[in-house]
């Protein structure tokens, strides 16, 4: 797995500060997001577009996943930040607040027409789609499936829990229902899921917490919110020793199996089935491109 | 292209650029440049000013840039953000396209 | 011309100094003659006094003369205000010519050195480093004779060497008593440790100490006894408490530079010399600091302690003291209050001789014993020379300090630098000045990776330890490429022929020259 296939960590870079989008350039997470939405105010939404727009031409960090986010489907500006966003060129465009499967659809045929105006490889561009409101959740399983450029759904939790007038707490179970109904979703339209921020930057347990439950859900990543948050969040979605041992401790049971030629083979008094298998090859794979040496197991 | 009113963009941020651009009817491309790496990049950023002025078609305008070490995609995007917003026109996101 | 051996083109001859270029870092043995000192015996007749009325009593009692050589200690930082009110003394007396060899970088403001260099009361300059109105000053030509810079344990060697001698030393201290026991260890204007004036107060011919807190007989603690000293002059305030040691420094919350910081507490941890025993110096500065405290949580995650720290301290390495994660705290000087008043406080943190620190030509000092030296730079370049005095634009930027010496004493030595700052490439292909030889850097820790130098003695060891972790290894020229891929090609930096500056190694050999910028 290249090392830009990984997206276990994504950090926005706001398109109003140029140190910031260089810095985030450096830091460890997979995935960057170069923002021209919440963090930019209305009066430099124009600036923002230039600034982004440049900055992924002209200086795209290397070994790192790609993003925009633009403006809301129904903002005066999302026309424009397309018509920016996709001749830049990123991996992916990242779309605020998407409730219905429709919006996915509309957004992706303006996205062909520009490509196709711009001589671009036409559906190159993937979608991340924002779940920010109780209709995202609803429309969850849809929206996943809307556009096979969707690669990818997000939580935005403060904007989901505010929709449902509910509170947005650390325990977080006014959001487990939608990061479940997310993630079933994204298992089904065989896509990315993306867990919601952990907004408290100084709790560093909090954080722990809070990863033990995106982890265990089975998410594939999370957003975070400050480049402090990324190498915790990293190692949360990175094998762990205990988990590569294992995992070459399957593969070694299963090539002595097939060197004795004896049909099934058994691990620890269990036995060793194809989804163990291949368990064991995505955790590997998982390791090796995060960086671990892995070494000595055949591929 | 003409520039219609004074436009700023940028920041005195660390790494960003302060433009501003003021028309300057029949008397050509003036700049003034203030930078702490002039010695260094000042050759480099008078040319991306004028390279973006160029891209543009705008022949008469005072610039004056306060540079806080801009890289060279920082200055070209407050470079056409401040024309846009002189010139008070939208950017022609398409005029590159190999399909136009 | 000649070159040294690292490729940098140097005069033979400038003006009267004679240029004896670098052949390597441990390439000069020791001289076998004894040191040179102009250290005179005195006879006090018991019953007389030391203590003069006045800064100019005292300036006259000393003898000093038009063309003599005069010292002064950096321990109160920014905060100083022994040096104007001294300098200022001497104008009024009308002595001019003089040398002034402090023992690192002034950049005092009303008055500034500039003012005296400009009056003729000083026309020759042997320090650390200049800046300011005076490097400015100095590279635009108004110094008739180059400037002379030494890292810190270069300048002891040369004064036992002779070629700086010293005829006046005027010593700064927060408290002293009227015999010249004196220290900055306690009074109002505290700074800490006097490390660096030990060796002018046993070698000037005249030692003179300036209090504004004279205390009852004998001081206690006395860093400078008062057999060394001649006079004792009491002024109203000898520096400002705000800029000498302000409180200890906040932890920064640039994210580069903690993620630079983490990354080099991690080489550490990961090398095979990090172990019980070890020791280490990480020095001031924002990614300094940083570093000290990541190393701490390492430390106590292994249960790991040293030994000993060394150098310039600042709080944080006290409050590692306080911990118990180091046995002994070795302090040639104080950065803030906390550290300034550790001294006297708590018996492992102890004043110790600049020479004992850094000075490469005594039986063997602390830096010979140190396992891993944390370092700034302002460039380094892709034969991991480090420059540590010239900014982008060739203007001077600050002082020689302990790098060299470092580098060349500790087993590792660790630079750490951002790839750029604001537009400025820091990892280049040559640097602009040429301060701490590459064969003595092992690593360079940068936010886009670290760089291990494959002709540093500890290369091998340092890669095995390291190949075991995920740290992020590349190469220098990559580094190199990166940083020039963001910031595009600088235009090289004119200069005339003529020598404003020569850097000495730590043998007093030239490293290279700082030549006049063409306007």
């Amino acid at each position: 797995m290249p090392k830009s296939e990984l997206m276990r960590t994504s950090m926005y870079a706001g398109g109003t500060s140029p140190v910031k989008m260089i810095q985030a350039g450096f830091y460890n997470e997979d995935c960057l997001v170069y923002d021209l939405e919440d963090s930019v105010s209305t009066g430099e939404k124009d600036a923002a577009r230039f600034l982004v727009y440049n900055a992924v031409k002209y200086q795209r960090p290397k070994d790192k996943y790609i993003l925009i986010r633009v403006n809301g489907i129904y903002s005066k500006e999302l026309d424009e930040d397309l018509e920016a966003a996709v001749r830049a060129q990123p991996d992916a465009i990242r779309i605020p607040k998407v409730e219905y499967a429709e919006e996915v659809q509309r957004i992706d045929a303006k996205m062909t027409a520009i490509e196709e105006k711009a001589g671009l490889p036409v559906g190159g561009i993937k979608l991340w789609c924002n779940i920010e409101s109780y209709l995202g959740v609803i429309n969850a399983q849809a929206i996943a499936a809307a556009s096979p450029r969707v690669a990818a759904m997000a939580l935005g939790a403060e904007d989901f829990t505010a929709s449902m007038s509910a509170q947005r707490t650390k325990p977080g179970w006014e959001i487990f229902y939608a990061r479940n109904a997310i993630l079933m979703a994204c298992r089904a339209a065989g896509i990315s899921a993306q867990d919601a921020v952990f907004s408290d930057i100084n709790d560093a347990e909090g954080l722990q917490r809070d990863l033990e439950m995106t982890r265990t859900l089975g998410f594939d990543g999370k957003t975070c919110v400050h480049p402090r948050q990324i190498d915790t969040v990293n190692a949360c979605f990175t094998p762990s020793e205990k988990e590569i041992r294992n995992a070459k401790r399957v593969l070694e049971a299963l090539e002595e199996a097939a060197r004795n030629h004896t049909g099934v083979c058994v691990l620890d008094g269990g036995m060793v089935d194809k989804p163990m298998e291949l368990r064991a090859r995505a955790t590997l794979a998982k390791a090796a491109a995060a960086g671990i040496k892995v070494g000595g197991v055949k591929e | 292209m003409e520039l219609k009113k004074p436009a700023v963009a940028g920041t005195m941020e660390s790494s960003d650029i302060m433009v501003t651009l003021r028309p300057n009817e029949g008397r050509g491309i003036e700049i003034d440049i203030q930078s702490d790496v002039k010695a260094t990049f000042g050759d480099a950023i008078e040319a991306t000013i004028r390279e973006v002025l160029a891209e543009f078609g705008v022949t008469d305008a005072v610039v004056a840039v306060v540079d806080k070490g801009a890289l060279d995609f920082v200055i070209r995007a407050r470079m056409q953000c401040a024309v846009c917003r002189a010139a008070e026109v939208s950017y022609d996101w398409g005029k590159e396209d190999s399909n136009a | 011309m000649i070159k040294n051996s690292l490729g940098r083109e140097l005069p033979e001859k400038i003006g009267d100094y004679v240029v004896r270029p670098y052949q390597g870092a441990y390439a000069t043995p020791a001289p076998q003659e004894t040191v040179v000192t102009k250290r005179v015996m005195g006879h006090r007749i018991p019953g007389d006094t030391k203590l003069l009325p006045d800064l100019k009593a005292a300036i006259k009692a000393s003898g000093l003369r038009d063309g003599m050589t005069i010292s002064f200690h950096h321990s109160f930082r920014e905060g100083d205000m022994v040096i104007g009110q001294v300098l200022t003394a001497i104008r009024e007396l009308g002595i001019k010519h003089l040398r002034f060899a402090p023992s690192a970088v002034v950049n005092i403001k009303n008055p500034s050195i500039v003012d005296f260099v400009r009056d003729g009361t000083i026309d020759r300059i042997e320090a650390s480093g200049i800046r300011g109105q005076l490097g400015d000053a100095v590279l635009a030509g108004e110094m008739e004779n180059p400037v002379i810079l030494r890292t810190h344990g270069a300048r002891p060697r040369a004064i036992e060497a002779g070629e700086l001698q010293i005829d006046v030393a005027f010593i700064g201290a927060s408290a002293s008593d009227d015999y010249g026991n004196c220290t900055g260890q306690i009074g109002p204007n505290a700074c800490g440790s006097l490390g660096y004036a030990f060796v002018d107060a046993h070698n000037a011919g005249c030692v003179v100490v300036v209090t504004d807190n004279l205390v009852d007989y004998p001081c206690l603690p006395a860093s400078i006894s008062q057999q060394y000293v001649d006079y004792v002059v009491k002024v109203d305030q000898i520096g400002d408490p705000e800029k000498i040691g302000k409180g200890a420094a906040r932890l920064t919350k640039n994210p580069r530079d903690l993620m630079i910081a983490e990354r080099t507490a991690d080489v550490i941890a990961a090398s095979r010399l990090f172990k019980d025993g070890f020791s280490f110096q990480t020095g001031a500065g924002a990614i300094a600091i940083a570093t000290t405290k990541y190393l701490a949580d390492r430390m106590r995650e292994r249960g790991v302690k040293a030994s000993f720290a060394l150098g310039g301290i600042p709080a944080a390495i006290i409050d590692m003291y306080d911990e118990g994660l180091v046995r002994v705290v070795e302090c040639s000087q104080s950065f803030d209050a906390v550290a300034a008043s550790a001294i006297s406080t708590r018996p492992g943190v102890v004043e110790i001789d600049n020479a004992d620190y850094a000075n490469a030509y005594s039986k063997g000092g602390f830096l010979n014993r140190e396992d891993f030296g944390v370092l700034g730079a302002l460039e380094v370049d892709t034969d991991f020379n480090v420059n540590i005095l010239t900014g982008s634009s060739g203007e001077m930027m600050g002082g020689l300090g302990g790098g060299p010496d470092v580098a060349g004493g500790a087993a590792i030595s660790i630079v750490t630098i951002p790839i750029i700052r604001g537009r400025t490439p820091s990892i280049v292909k040559k640097v602009f000045t040429l301060c701490t030889p590459g064969e003595t850097v092992a690593a360079v820790v940068t936010e886009a990776g670290i760089a291990l130098n494959p002709r540093h003695k500890s290369y091998q060891e340092l890669k095995e330890d390291l190949e075991k972790t995920s740290l992020k290894l590349v190469t220098i020229e990559e580094l190199q490429q990166l940083a020039e891929s963001l910031t595009g090609k600088p235009k090289p930096i004119e200069t005339s022929d003529r020598v404003a500056c020569i850097v000495e190694y730590r043998d007093g050999t030239v490293i290279d020259v700082i030549r006049e910028v063409k306007r």
